[in-house]
């Protein structure tokens, strides 16, 4: 059988580990795919060359393939996301002085978003009332996980991202020389950056996003739905592959060897210990060593990650609402859901039985508001004091 | 006659600005003449992406371009969301329907981001000037990869030939002649032959 060719491209980031690992590891040879994997520097790039056909495939940020499904921001593409590439992986990460300054005024476990936030607020008001200038936050994308995970949680706080606070875009390799120039205070990024941060001595990671949201989409397969219309065979055999891979990265024995392919200059180009460290979910915090482990710092392939969730796809939607990306209206609900397909999932690797036990029951897991209705999106944003 | 007037009806608005955001400079300098030669004056390079946006709001363009390669593009998406900051709305260089010309800046490496109410025809006057001063580089580009790797090739041909010459006793033509004869019968580039018996002279040292 002729190796079927398909040209993807990728982001180099650690939940990109699943399609790296399948092509590098023979996965995808394995499914009589011939992949070449395409470094790309922005979203932007991604999001363009996957529209206009030059990608079959992509590594995508969830939200963009929701946005560029329902035409926002751009122009409107249908977009699928047969395959979760990642489910967590954020981390918010501050200066030492930001980080200083919170912690003097936090009233308890800092490490705890409520108080966290709650600090956040009083040092935004503080530097108010010395007509100092605002906070400025990076974050990789308008519409990224990033952008809203940061606005969430600063947001239960009682700080307005728009009003009190700076929230600016900035590439993910650009984001640890910001932060070590004073151009932000802090940011919302993937992995390494976090860690490279930490080890520098610039920045202290303040929050795990699965701290904020105990189960987050982070990054998708995405495929354009003619495109998934026209290569059903190819698509079930990528996904077969991707969950292969997957599997193989979330055994531990398996992370050393996963880790040394993931590190290569044209794969993800960071080294092979902070990968490691990211995959394992533990993470050094402070510059000083403080070690922070949770086993849902990132799940490529376990706790059913690779399986897209609908709910989570509603999720994202609900923050384009609330931050006035995008008007609410049953129709577009129901298209950001039809964005995100379980059921193309259960085609390619009907044997897996989904491992959820103690996964939350609303699907989301907030550290904050009413659990999270997907067919009721306007209670959960009724419950936000500050929204567009 | 008919080109001055295009020029004068389509470009001659002296307060029409463009920026250009390229960290190569040799290739924002092509494309910046080019401009000038279409008649544009304000044309703005920057080449230093910190505080990129700040930058731009203060020049306050009506068109910015900015090529693939560069991770400051996703800074730009931003300005397409309604905030204070941004005084003008701001849209991608064609729409919907035109999706050979995305096609062919995407090919190129070029980005187009319109600020305000342009018409169409300028800025697709403006893009595929772009479009063509982006592959007038990459040729130029890929010619001098060309002549660097042939230049390369021979000196590693050359190194060959001097290896082979004094281990063998051979004259320079016989030597190359050999180096010819192997690189036929292995269906390999002389090139590559020549680079192996520099590998093996040095792994024989």
């Amino acid at each position: 059988m002729n190796p079927k060719r398909l040209r993807i491209g990728f982001i180099p980031l650690c939940d990109a580990t699943a399609l790296i690992v399948a092509v590098d590891k023979g996965f995808a040879a394995a499914e009589g795919l011939d992949v070449e994997l395409v470094r790309e520097v922005s979203w932007s790039n991604v999001r363009d060359k996957l529209n206009i056909g030059l990608f079959d495939v992509a590594h995508l940020i969830a939200p963009v393939a929701i946005a560029s499904s329902l035409g926002l921001g751009h122009v409107k593409v249908p977009i699928l996301a047969p395959f979760g590439l990642g489910v967590n992986g954020n981390a918010i990460t501050v200066s030492p002085e930001l980080y200083a300054a919170l912690a003097a005024t936090a009233d308890g476990n800092i490490a705890d978003p409520v108080v966290s936030g709650r600090a956040l607020a009083r040092v935004v008001a503080s530097r108010k009332a010395k007509a100092q200038d605002p906070l400025t936050f990076g974050m990789t994308f308008p519409f990224s996980t990033h952008n809203y995970h940061l606005r969430f949680w600063m947001a239960a706080g009682g700080v307005d991202p728009d009003e009190d606070v700076r929230m600016i875009v900035l590439p993910p390799p650009y984001m640890v020389e910001s932060l070590a120039n004073k151009h932000v205070d802090g940011f919302c990024v993937g992995a390494p950056w976090n860690s490279v941060a930490v080890d520098l001595g610039i920045g202290y990671i303040l929050h795990f996003v699965s701290e904020i949201l105990s189960r987050a989409a982070e990054k998708v397969l995405a495929v354009r739905a003619s495109w998934s219309a026209e290569n059903p065979d190819m698509l079930r055999r990528l996904i077969r592959a991707l969950g292969r891979a997957a599997a193989f990265v979330e055994n531990p024995a398996n992370r050393d060897e996963a880790s040394a392919i993931l590190a290569a200059p044209n794969r993800i180009g960071a080294s092979a210990e902070v990968i490691r460290r990211t995959l394992d979910g533990r993470l050094k915090v402070t510059p000083d060593g403080t070690i922070r482990t949770s086993d849902r710092y990132l799940l490529v392939g376990r706790k059913a990650a690779g399986r897209p969730d609908p709910v989570q796809a509603a999720w994202l939607y609900a923050q384009m609402v609330r931050w006035g990306q995008a008007p609410y209206s049953d129709e577009m609900l129901a298209a950001a859901k039809a964005v995100f397909r379980p059921d193309l999932y259960d085609a390619a690797l009907p044997s897996e039985a989904p491992d959820t036990a103690g996964e939350p029951v609303d699907g989301i897991g907030a550290f904050t508001g009413p659990p999270f209705d997907a067919n009721d999106i306007e209670r959960h944003l009724a419950a936000s004091k500050i929204r567009r | 006659m008919a080109r001055c007037l295009m020029i004068d009806q389509l470009f001659m608005d002296p307060t029409f600005k463009i920026v250009i955001v390229d960290e190569n400079p040799v290739r924002a300098a092509i494309l910046e003449e080019g401009l000038r030669e279409a008649g544009h004056v304000h044309v703005v390079r920057i080449d230093e992406m910190s505080h990129l946006l700040t930058r731009i709001y203060a020049i306050d363009p009506d068109v910015i371009l900015i090529d693939l390669e560069n991770p400051s593009r996703d800074v730009l998406e931003q300005m397409f969301q309604v905030s204070r900051a941004v005084k003008r709305p701001v849209a991608m260089f064609v729409d919907q329907s035109d999706t050979a010309s995305i096609q062919a800046s995407v090919d190129a490496g070029v980005s187009a981001y319109i600020v305000g109410n342009l018409q169409k025809e300028r800025i697709k006057t403006i893009l595929d000037l772009c479009i063509s001063r982006f592959n007038a580089f990459s040729r130029l580009q890929n010619e001098l990869d060309r002549t660097r790797s042939a230049l390369e090739e021979r000196k590693v041909i050359d190194r060959a030939k001097g290896i082979l010459m004094k281990a063998k006793n051979l004259s320079e033509d016989t030597a190359y002649a050999l180096l010819r004869k192997t690189a036929m019968n292995e269906n390999k580039k002389i090139a590559e032959v020549a680079q192996s018996v520099v590998t093996a002279a040095e792994l024989f040292k």
